[in-house]
């Protein structure tokens, strides 16, 4: 019924490209998805979702529903023992509505039965008035104030300036752009779903979920169910993916209620439509850029606003905006700046965390800009970024200086020398699967413009602004074996693999034992903002060390050894003399070891009111450079290749960070050729992979990709997060290459055919 | 094509719901008792069989994800009616292998990297057993096409496509020796 | 019993009878998207994809054409000799779903569907197929044309089966041609089959997902047949734009989340001359 990770992982030591421990269990279909999870006579359940944007709600009428045989409870707003409210950063966000609805598809009843389909037909049942309200749709009427506040918190969720360097710096070159980005859907393939244990008598419940930080989610549902956190237990579902979307609440507090409710287990799982409508999405953005330059290409000052839609409700947008307005600039030199950002509340779908987390906004206006510089001072694409790169010790406009490795120049030059592909338009064996369009034999290669286009970023790691951001680690060594306990959100991207690696590395054992990922430990932070290679790899790290100088003292005094001596060699500690040499494993064999440790990096500040302070942990940065194929007439695109070199610090596993790479390259390009949610008057028109279309084989090209090693001395491993990176400037690389097949201008991701043809 | 919706939602009648009828999977004849009309034949697979190694992504035939082998066919599970698959062979990810001892196929998907998040490995599984049955040594392109219809959100597909080539290649020189 | 499984067209067809309003399951790969979203709750089905006479196609050289049973898949129509016979159908069946929807996907049930993005229907519209019906009462056939009756409605009478579709077998050069934003598993913003019947100098044109069902051309057909030059498969630049204005003035699109009507316009009338093109290669 657990669905951890529980098994012996594979050997290797780090840098190794070892297997996932978890990989033969996930191909054999014996891994245990939270979808997957079931108990003894659980009921299903299931929720009532509004159909309006913004409404008040005048009645709810149950009783219909309960006429339904099978159908056990129905719990609204009135049944929400605690908080009636939850959130990442402000608890704005209802369990379920009671006076407004603020989005389409928002809770506002759930239903548990014995079957699915009674669940469907209960909540077709129950009867909602609702007095249906003028919806806010429009980020600047939040703005401008025409529209009256839809929440006791008002329409700005948050609104912030950077204010830098001379304002009234000039440059001889002056270029200004407008860009905006659709709302993404991180579309994880395994959706939503937990299973909720109730404990005997409702003193508290088990909650098996997928989720991206266990405590957070812990946090949150105890408050909303009156519930001392201590009991609520929750444990880690397997997770079928999460890029952002797992981060804030959905079905938890819901599955939790029915539940204690109903006093047996309660299984919930999301349909792809209500996916879409029950998690929050990547923020929908509106970009002006001015880039002032020399004559010859040095950037002197930027000017930007940027608009964040936040929808209906707060998630993260303060933080997605703070990420979005530092990194105006990108990668590159600049000591001038004004910048204005807002954050609103609409009542649009709820955005927030999602991969890149608003630096892809702000990467695909500064990237426009570049390219529109380069023309402007008679430069190449590449020369104009490499003679603006950023560089360590050099001084963003928050005022902040790059500590971290800046081999910003690297990622560029390395990315140009990389192959282009040699197989011309449509290759040489004639299958229209080549070309854009495919199997619709839409285009013959005649008809076909090739383009190319180079991208470069920077990303922000770790938490930011003052959070206390840290990781919590165990590490138990007995009889040679490695047991490490850790709360850490294992989403795909391999940290199982990796902790192993760590613990191998240090401790010089073969054998390492994960405990089930749960609430029996500490925190260790979101599996997000690319931070837990880093963070809860500095907490196994740590802790590793601290039994590896525990092991040393025991070897030390059992053996008339100096324990300064000593060092780890393979699997044995040795001298430095080279005299004495004992296992691991011989040496754990009466004497065990067990601690447990916090790792923190170190403290970030606030932004003061003109965006200054060091509000950032560290960097990273990759290049990006796609080669497009373009049906102008249909406006069809195929990617062909796309290349990159990416700064990682220090690989731990290439084989994992080749697979971080390639995904986000492929939700980069699904964002700047087909990925969008179409929102009309606050209405979601696709909510399905019919119409929300996710790049398949055939639109993703082959990944060429060099891996630049510089090890971040800042970082505990000398290695940065690498999940984010790719995903951020493959996009507008993509869109470039589309501009220079076309020649014309491209502003809006995603690239829809018809504005590569002109249509309007 | 028009069909009769069932019992309004306040009935207490439940017209459809008793069906029973057995299904032939993996080697196995399973029972179905009580099940309602309208159930997949991936929801049968995962709650009434327990065999919850297919799983649902979309429940439209637009990801792959629930792909089984139904009478030697490749197809989307949440798009078969389960009380219509009655007399033909069924073949999920359980019938593969035996759990402990992968294929070639699932081995080489482990080693390449091919999986991450893994929810849509075992359709991908399905589906390449499938393709290198009917290809022995299927091009780049062709492995494309043949799996385009499995929707992978973690991998960018590089991996895959990779292990599906390795298959092709240890196949092939184990058939030469 | 609810679910039927047939395995004749004799029973198939009592089954009807006996519930005419039965829901009719082929390959599912449009029903079961319905069953399970809650739009539809079956209390009979029944299935057709083992009915024998409706999982077979036969080919008459006399009377130069292909019967079709309608539970024949889209995989199969992907296969020679049927891909070689009816060319545009096999290039319209590749871009069905995903391998695994065509090899559940059946002719009969693009047609019974009648989506205007239903991707075999333009090629069957462009051959003048008929589509034979089966009750207890008989069969009866009907011009493709008259089955399509708008949206996601078709000539089929409560207790009818679709049995086969008869399609001719042109001797000329044809193909299809389907625009989506993906490179595969996409639906049709829109779609083109051009067929030339040497035997008859007349070019068809059939074009969907720009109007309610598949609509044909009448004025770019017979624009065509007087501007080609057949013997030597040639078409002036002048006469490839020509007909690719008359396709686009002959679609009815509308705006949608997919697609603007402007841009299928557009889109139709970039198929028609890419068509035109490849059916007389010659300028």
């Amino acid at each position: 019924m657990s669905a951890v990770v529980d098994e012996r992982t594979s050997v290797g030591r780090l840098g190794d490209s070892i297997t996932r421990p978890d990989g033969t269990a996930k191909v054999q279909g014996s891994f245990a998805f939270s979808s997957d999870l079931s108990a003894e006579n659980s009921l299903w359940g299931a929720t009532l979702r509004s159909p309006h944007p913004y409404a008040r709600i005048v009645s709810i009428d149950v009783t219909p529903a309960y006429r339904i045989s099978g159908v056990e409870i129905i719990v609204t707003a009135a049944d929400v023992p605690g908080k009636a409210t939850y959130g990442l950063i402000t608890q704005d966000q209802p369990v379920f509505a009671s006076e407004f609805v603020r989005h389409v598809g928002e809770p506002v009843a759930a239903v548990a039965a014995d079957h699915p389909e009674t669940c469907r037909r209960a909540l077709g049942a129950i009867v909602v008035t609702y007095e249906v309200l003028e919806p806010l749709t429009d980020p600047e009427r939040a703005i401008d104030g025409s529209h009256p506040p839809i929440h006791p918190d008002g329409n700005v969720i948050r609104h912030q300036r950077i204010v830098a360097g001379d304002v009234d710096a000039t440059g001889e070159v002056v270029v200004e752009g407008e860009y905006e980005i659709g709302m993404q859907d991180q579309a994880f393939l395994g959706l939503e779903a937990a299973l909720a244990l109730p404990d005997p008598g409702g003193a508290g419940v088990e909650l098996h979920v997928a989720t991206q930080w266990l405590h957070e989610d812990r946090k949150q549902i105890a408050a909303c169910l009156g519930l001392a956190e201590d009991k609520v237990r929750l444990a880690l579902g397997g997770v079928g993916g999460a890029f952002g979307a797992r981060e804030d609440i959905s079905l938890q507090v819901h599955a939790c209620l029915l539940a204690l409710r109903t006093g047996r287990p309660v299984r919930i799982q999301y349909s792809r439509e209500e996916s879409f409508l029950g998690h929050v999405h990547r923020h929908p953005a509106r970009i002006w850029m001015r880039h002032h330059a020399t004559a010859d290409g040095h950037i002197v000052k930027i000017e930007a606003r940027m608009v964040f839609d936040g929808g209906a409700y707060a998630s993260t947008s303060s933080a997605v905006l703070i990420n979005g307005i530092t990194h105006t600039q990108g990668p590159y030199k600049c000591a001038n700046a004004v910048v204005d950002g807002y954050a609103v509340r609409t009542n649009n779908l709820p955005c927030g965390a999602m991969r890149g987390f608003g630096v892809v906004q702000a990467c695909f206006a500064h990237e426009g800009q570049m390219d529109k510089l380069a023309v402007a001072c008679g430069l190449d694409p590449i020369e104009i970024r490499l003679l603006n790169a950023i560089e360590t010790g050099d001084r963003l406009i928050t005022g902040q200086v790059i500590e971290n490795v800046a081999p910003v120049a690297r990622c560029i030059r390395d990315t140009a020398a990389l192959a282009l592909p040699d197989e011309p338009v449509g290759g040489h064996d004639g299958d229209p699967m080549r070309l854009p369009g495919g199997a619709g034999r839409t285009a013959d290669a005649r008809h076909i413009r090739r383009g190319i286009g180079f991208a470069v970023a920077m990303k922000n790691l770790m938490y930011s602004e003052g959070f206390d951001d840290y990781s919590t680690a165990r590490c138990r060594l007995a009889n040679g074996v490695v047991t490490l306990k850790f709360a850490t959100s294992e989403v795909g991207q391999g940290f199982v693999t990796i902790a192993g690696q760590i613990a191998r590395s240090v401790l010089g054992v073969d054998d390492v034992v994960l405990d089930p990922i749960d609430t029996g430990v500490g925190s260790a932070g979101s599996t997000s903002a690319s931070r837990q290679t880093w963070m809860s790899g500095g907490a196994v790290n740590a802790a590793c060390q601290k039994v590896l100088g525990l092991l040393f003292a025991h070897v030390a005094a059992t053996n008339g050894v100096e324990a300064w001596s000593l060092r780890i060699d393979g699997s044995d500690v040795v001298d430095a003399s080279g005299a004495f040499r004992l296992s691991v494993v011989e040496a754990t064999s009466a004497i065990s070891f067990d601690e447990t440790v916090e790792y923190r990096h170190k403290p970030t500040e606030d932004l003061d009111e003109n965006g200054q302070g060091d509000c950032h942990t560290a960097f990273a940065f990759v290049a990006h450079r796609a080669v497009v194929d373009v049906d102008p007439e249909l406006g069809l695109v195929k990617v062909i290749q796309v290349a990159t070199a990416q700064d990682v610090g220090r690989a731990l596993n290439p084989l994992s960070v080749l697979g971080q790479i390639e995904g986000g390259i492929a939700q980069g390009l699904g964002l700047a050729v087909m990925e969008e949610i179409i929102m009309t008057d606050g209405r979601i028109r696709n909510p399905s992979f019919t119409d929300y279309l996710l790049p398949t084989f055939l639109d993703m090209p082959n990944v060429v990709a060099t891996l630049i090693e510089e090890p971040d001395p800042i970082a505990p491993l000398g290695a940065k997060g690498v999940g984010e990176p790719p995903t951020i400037s493959s996009t507008p690389a993509i869109v470039a290459a589309i501009r220079d097949a076309i020649g014309k201008p491209l502003d809006r991701v995603p690239v829809r055919p018809s504005d590569i043809i002109g249509l309007v | 094509m028009s069909d009769q919706m069932s019992d309004d939602a306040t009935a207490s009648a439940r017209v459809g719901w008793n069906e029973q009828y057995a299904l032939h999977v993996n080697d196995e004849v399973r029972e179905v008792r009580d099940a309602w009309v309208g159930e997949s034949l991936l929801f049968v697979l995962r709650e009434r069989l327990g065999l919850m190694g297919t799983k649902g992504a979309c429940e439209q035939g637009e990801c792959g994800s629930c792909s089984v082998m139904v009478d030697g066919e490749l197809v989307c599970s949440c798009l078969v009616m389960a009380a219509s698959a009655v007399g033909q062979r069924i073949l999920t990810i359980e019938g593969i292998a035996p759990i402990g001892a992968p294929s070639d196929v699932q081995r080489a998907f482990v080693d390449a990297g091919a999986v991450q998040c893994g929810f849509c490995t075992p359709g991908l599984i399905m589906a390449a057993h499938d393709l290198l049955e009917r290809s022995v040594q299927p091009s780049e392109i062709e492995i494309r096409e043949e799996l385009s219809g499995n929707v992978c959100r973690c991998t960018g597909y590089g991996r895959i496509i990779e292990a599906v080539q390795r298959v092709s290649v240890n196949r092939r020189a184990g058939a030469s020796t | 019993m609810p679910v039927l499984v047939p395995t004749t067209l004799d029973e198939a067809v009592s089954a009807m009878a006996a519930d005419p309003d039965a829901m009719v399951l082929a390959g599912g790969t449009d029903t079961m998207v319905e069953v399970n979203a809650g739009h539809r709750r079956p209390s009979c089905v029944v299935v057709v994809n083992r009915v024998s006479e409706m999982r077979s196609w036969t080919y008459d050289p006399v009377a130069a054409t292909v019967r079709i049973g309608a539970a024949v898949t889209y995989a199969e129509l992907l296969e020679p000799p049927l891909a070689t016979l009816l060319p545009a159908l096999a290039e319209a069946s590749r871009t069905v779903g995903s391998p695994q929807i065509r090899h559940a996907g059946t002719l009969g049930g693009n047609l019974g569907t009648c989506s205007p993005a239903g991707d075999g229907l333009p090629v069957l519209s462009a051959l003048d197929a008929v589509v034979p019906l089966a009750s207890t009462a008989g069969e009866r056939s009907m011009s493709v044309h008259d089955f399509m009756v708008g949206v996601k409605r078709t000539a089929r009478e409560p207790g009818e089966l679709i049995t086969a579709v008869t399609v001719p077998v042109l001797s000329g050069w044809q193909g299809y041609a389907k625009v989506g934003v993906r490179n595969a598993m996409v639906i049709a913003l829109a779609t083109a089959c051009v067929a030339v019947d040497t035997a008859s100098a007349s070019v068809r044109l059939a074009i969907g997902s720009v109007g309610p069902t598949i609509l044909r051309c009448a004025q770019a057909e017979a624009f065509a047949a007087s501007a080609v030059d057949f013997a030597a498969s040639s078409a002036s630049a002048d006469a490839v734009r020509r007909f690719a204005e008359l396709a686009a003035a002959a679609s009815h699109p509308i705006d949608d989340h997919r697609a603007s009507a402007a841009y299928r316009r557009h889109a139709i009338g970039v198929l028609a001359s890419r068509l035109l093109r490849r059916a007389f290669p010659n300028e």
